[in-house]
């Protein structure tokens, strides 16, 4: 299949896209990676007037670790995460995160910010940046003015393949707090297939006391729902030794999964919770054997 | 890349044409071509090189895979437009300029990599860059790097047996 016809656009400045995203309204549609977007267009479930592509605005592709975060530009690959060592010391769970997105060859052009903006309710980064609390920067060109806004996860996903962003806005970088130290992490999923949309995936933290026991926990579920779902699994936890079939409840009733044709709801529930539990274990494990390599400071996210 | 304008006029934004130069395998080419096509139509349809195959179009069997820059990146989720300027290797660059099989080549060939043929340009560039990477690589790397191309015909244990005989071939032609 072959895309509609649109008008391509290539700005240098981000001025001149957040211009060009004012003019043309919501006939228009920010291209980096194209991952997500052209078989989209292949398919023609989607037929934008206008591409924007962002990749030859200068300074887009910065990825740099500020005061306790990981911040990622709007032009970097998923694949510079796998292999810049500085990110990966800094924010281990983003780097694992990001190894599960599709395959290699969809990672060497498919980008961070796109997944975010693409809010794909079955990928990664956007499950990750909720449970994170972390945010994306938005500019829009508004009364003759470059404006900027920050948002917050909890407020960026509206729905499958819909943010709360306006249509004249772009996004140019996302903000990845790290973790405090001590605190575990794990990504678990099923899919059929390797490389496959999963059924059902989880990003959890936890954190221990000084006795390695878990104290408290946070789980983001991809697949589940419209959006990314975040549930508190502390409860769960039970103060001590994690108590895998209460965890299981807890999750379970917590969910409430959509049904299609890939897996029922029921069996959603079922996978989430399990697949819980397992990343609990991992996390646990990694917690108690914190190499110190996250974020020493307070600044860093508590589980 | 330039658009082209029929005598300074100003037409539909949408027919404007673009001037796409890309080093093809070494060679510098170029094409006039709609923001709307495809690397994977500019390459067979424009460039005549129809060794590039295209399966599926969306992303998912990765029999268009070329080398953009060295990397490999689906032809078929990429329009051509947007890599103007950029390096790409197709699978006609594989082969020495007197139609020798490269040892990625040879090594499919020797080891049965493939049937029908269809996936194969795809899954060559993708041991190219592997082996590249990685000179002598493992099993499980193996697999992370060829897991995202579809094969219908053999199943992949001569593939992976094949990228194993690269490594081999590939090695004796640098010693």
């Amino acid at each position: 299949m072959k895309p509609p016809p649109f008008a391509y656009h290539r700005p240098t400045a981000v001025e001149e896209a957040a211009r060009l995203l004012a003019e043309l309204g919501d006939d228009a549609k920010v291209v980096a990676g194209g991952q997500s977007l052209v078989p989209l267009l292949n398919f023609r479930l989607a037929a934008p007037g206008h591409l924007v592509d962002v990749n030859a605005i200068a300074g887009l592709d910065r990825l740099d670790r500020t005061d306790g975060a990981v911040e990622v530009g709007a032009t970097v690959r998923d694949v510079r995460l796998l292999r810049e060592p500085p990110v990966a010391a800094a924010h281990p769970l983003l780097v694992e995160a990001t190894g599960w997105i599709a395959h290699p060859v969809i990672r060497n052009r498919g980008t961070v910010c796109g997944s975010l903006a693409h809010a794909d309710p079955a990928a990664e980064l956007p499950a990750l940046l909720a449970l994170l609390d972390g945010s994306v920067e938005a500019v829009a060109w508004r009364r003759g003015a470059l404006t900027s806004r920050m948002v917050p996860a909890a407020e960026l996903f509206a729905g499958p393949l819909q943010t709360t962003l306006e249509a004249d806005e772009l996004v140019v970088a996302a903000t990845f707090p790290m973790l405090a130290a001590g605190t575990g992490w794990a990504v678990e999923e099923l899919a059929r297939r390797h490389g496959d949309f999963a059924l059902a995936g989880v990003v959890l933290t936890v954190a221990v006391d000084g006795d390695g026991r878990p104290t408290s926990g946070r789980a983001a579920y991809l697949s589940c729902a419209p959006t990314p779902v975040v549930v508190d699994i502390g409860p769960g936890l039970d103060g001590g030794d994690a108590k895998a079939s209460a965890l299981y409840e807890l999750v379970a009733a917590a969910l409430d999964p959509t049904e299609d044709i890939h897996a029922s709801a029921e069996y959603r529930r079922h996978l989430a919770a399990t697949l819980t539990v397992r990343a609990l274990d991992r996390a646990l494990a990694r917690a108690r054997t914190d190499s110190g390599t996250r974020d020493q400071s307070s600044e860093g996210v508590r589980a | 890349m330039t658009a082209m304008r029929k005598d300074g006029e100003v037409v539909n934004p949408v027919a404007v044409d673009h001037e796409v130069v890309v080093t093809v395998n070494g060679v510098t080419r170029s094409a006039r071509v709609p923001a709307r096509r495809l690397l994977s139509d500019m390459l067979r349809h424009d460039l005549r090189l129809t060794g590039t195959h295209v399966g599926c179009e969306h992303g998912v069997c990765g029999a268009c895979t070329v080398l953009l820059e060295g990397e490999p990146i689906r032809s078929c989720l990429t329009f051509a437009v947007m890599v103007d300027g950029a390096r790409i290797t197709t699978v006609e660059g594989l082969a020495a300029p007197d139609g020798e099989l490269g040892p990625v080549q040879r090594a499919f060939r020797e080891c049965h990599g493939l049937q029908c043929g269809f996936c194969t340009p795809g899954f060559l560039l993708l041991t190219t860059e592997l082996l590249t990477r990685s000179p002598e690589p493992g099993e499980d790397e193996i697999a992370e790097a060829l897991g995202g191309n579809l094969c219908r015909c053999t199943g992949y244990v001569n593939i992976v047996r094949s990228v194993r005989r690269a490594a081999e071939l590939a090695k004796e032609q640098l010693s």
